[in-house]
């Protein structure tokens, strides 16, 4: 019998060049700090992004592309350290619904993001060693706010189009909320005004899963040379399952088994689906940050822009003049339907410019990064509605 | 047709489409409610240039207009539209709808809640086949404007012209016009004096506001 614990090797964390990323960063923050929700000064500090595509002389043709948690800025380009496909290459690129011939395309990592974004694995200017856990926590409104930085930094006083599923999908109600008048379109995808309590409980999961590996330490892993490589990888398998739906799970797997015609009676991954499941772990610990994990999924926890507006989300978008596009998937159970439906209440109750699509797709929360030709003819049609409201040839 | 070609001004709408949209003014906010394939609001947003929305109960419908760049949301008549403030909208528009409402007194009431003018259109069951139909054969009258048999139709609140003209009067709707539309698609202005109106009209198109 192989060893039954199939993700605890003894991997060290991701190997990630920052200095020799494909893509731009910039330092911003300087002059004057961003001031996050927490009440922690922020500054300077470094934002990573990618564009494809090419500004247009109005620059009216800018089209930012919010990326979801474990996502990052290679939208349409091989993964600089997987080697993997962009994340979202279904969508973005020659003659794809965000053609790059027809808009600019930009995509930020997150603020405290793993991928050259400041985050908790980058330098404390006051300790000179890596944050860890003395990062401040971060909202998706600080994530917002620093793109905005980003945008301004661009000389783009206008997005055509802010667009982005799952917590992509936060940052774009978050941009229409907080920038109305700097977003002509929005696109949330699969996402919600608020994160569910079902939705807390399982980023708690993963979170415990985390710290409850010796190796993490703390959080203060960055100059050891062990990694909370199983406590991560067993949040992203979790994860991972929340993210499928069970159809697709018993399609994809039934009960079928692992390189073998019988079960071994042991622990070591006899179902196809516990493999699958082991694969996805692992192979995430190689691309990620363990404590920018804690920290994004918090930031999803804390989002609720009903709250913040009184309990009435509809008073997050008075009188607002974007034209949204809500989409949600049947097979979501993570952010279902019902958490678009009431978005679109509240749109309607300040007569918003609103599209709802619910699309048929068996894929679950992920149905947003699968080939769902609705999903292609839905974002095409909306965006060519609006580039002929817009004015973009 | 499809609606690119309407949008190029070459296909022809629905006679009391377009009966409705002539009726509405370039520029201005439309919410059409039960919009379907989106026809009248993509001749609208080509030819009058106007702000529409849309709402259609059909996940499929909706879809399809959305993948026309049409701004539609899914939705009923009989419950959504109690979330629109009001006087959102300049027009709000029902075509051929309101019969397969559950409350179509309700739902008139908000139309012209949230719209400073509303725009109803309905077959009239008063019209004289309808009404030969159901006296001389004895059956529940199947006709061009009410193209179901009984026990397949979502019509369930068919009305004649009169009885909608005393349910405005009943709930303080004001009707500012109406027009009729014979079977061969003409239309006419409604007098309210006109004593055969109501036996041959197939359908009426009826303008209303708050009283």
């Amino acid at each position: 019998m192989t060893s039954p614990s199939g993700i605890s090797r003894g991997r060290e964390g991701p190997v990630i060049d920052i200095g020799n990323l494909p893509g731009h960063s910039v330092e911003l923050g300087r002059d004057t700090p961003l001031v996050l929700d927490c009440g922690t000064p922020l500054g300077p500090f470094t934002v990573a992004y990618q564009t494809y595509g090419e500004l247009n002389a109005e620059k009216s043709n800018a089209v930012l592309v919010c990326h979801a948690l474990t996502g990052d800025q290679f939208v349409a380009e091989p993964h600089p350290v997987t080697s993997k496909e962009g994340w979202w290459e279904e969508m973005v690129g020659l003659g794809k619904p965000l053609d790059t011939e027809r808009y600019f395309i930009i995509c930020a990592n997150v603020l405290s993001g793993c991928m050259g974004t400041t985050g908790p694995r980058s330098e404390n200017p006051e300790t000179g060693k890596p944050y860890g856990l003395d990062f401040p926590v971060i909202t998706i409104r600080d994530m917002v706010n620093a793109q905005k930085l980003l945008i301004d930094h661009l000389g783009i006083g206008k997005l055509f189009c802010v667009i982005g599923g799952s917590m992509g999908g936060m940052q774009v109600l978050q941009w229409a909320a907080s920038y109305p008048e700097h977003v002509f379109s929005a696109v949330p995808i699969a996402a919600s005004g608020r994160h569910s309590a079902q939705n807390i409980a399982f980023h708690e999961i993963g979170r415990q899963a985390i710290m409850a590996d010796p190796n993490w330490n703390g959080g203060d892993y960055y100059s050891r040379d062990t990694y909370p490589h199983s406590g991560l990888a067993v949040a992203r398998m979790v994860a991972h399952i929340t993210y499928l739906s069970e159809s697709a799970l018993q399609r994809k797997f039934g009960r079928r088994l692992q390189d073998r015609s019988e079960v071994a009676y042991g622990f070591d991954a006899d179902f196809r689906v516990e493999s699958y499941l082991r694969h996805q772990g692992i192979t995430f610990v190689e691309r990620f940050d363990a404590n920018s994990y804690l920290y994004i999924t918090r930031a999803m926890d804390y989002f609720d822009l009903t709250e913040e507006h009184s309990n009435v989300l509809a008073r997050a978008f008075p009188e607002t003049p974007v034209r949204f596009c809500v989409i949600s998937f049947t097979s979501d159970w993570l952010f279902p339907t019902s958490e678009s439906r009431a978005l679109v209440h509240a749109l309607n109750a300040v007569a918003a410019n609103v599209s709802f699509v619910e699309i048929e797709a068996d894929g679950g929360h992920d149905s947003f990064l699968l080939d769902v030709p609705e999903l292609h003819a839905t974002l095409t049609g909306f965006l060519n509605g609006a580039a002929e409201h817009r004015g973009i040839a | 047709m499809t609606l690119e070609d309407i949008k190029n001004g070459k296909g022809a709408l629905r006679a009391d489409l377009q009966v409705i949209a002539d009726l509405v003014a370039p520029g201005s906010r439309v919410l059409d409610v039960g919009c379907g394939d989106g026809a009248l609001l993509a001749y609208l947003d080509a030819q009058k240039r106007v702000d529409g929305r849309g709402v259609e109960i059909s996940q499929t419908g909706v879809n399809s207009c959305v993948a026309h760049g049409l701004s539609v949301i899914q939705g009923d008549a009989d419950t959504d539209l109690k979330d629109y403030p009001s006087d959102a909208f300049d027009y709000v528009i029902l075509s051929q709808t309101l019969q397969a409402t559950h409350n179509p007194k309700r739902v008139v009431s908000e139309m012209v809640r949230i719209g400073r003018r509303a725009i109803v259109s309905f077959p009239n069951f008063g019209f004289w086949r309808v009404r030969l139909n159901l006296l001389f054969w004895g059956r529940m009258p199947v006709t061009e404007a009410l193209g179901y048999t009984w026990y397949e139709t979502p019509n369930i609140h068919l009305c004649t012209l009169k009885d909608f003209v005393a349910m405005c009067r009943e709930v303080g709707v004001a009707i500012e016009k109406g027009i009729t539309l014979a079977h061969t698609g003409h239309a006419g202005d409604i007098h309210p004096a006109g004593l055969f109106t109501n036996w041959l009209a197939e359908q009426g198109v009826y303008l209303l506001k708050r009283d």
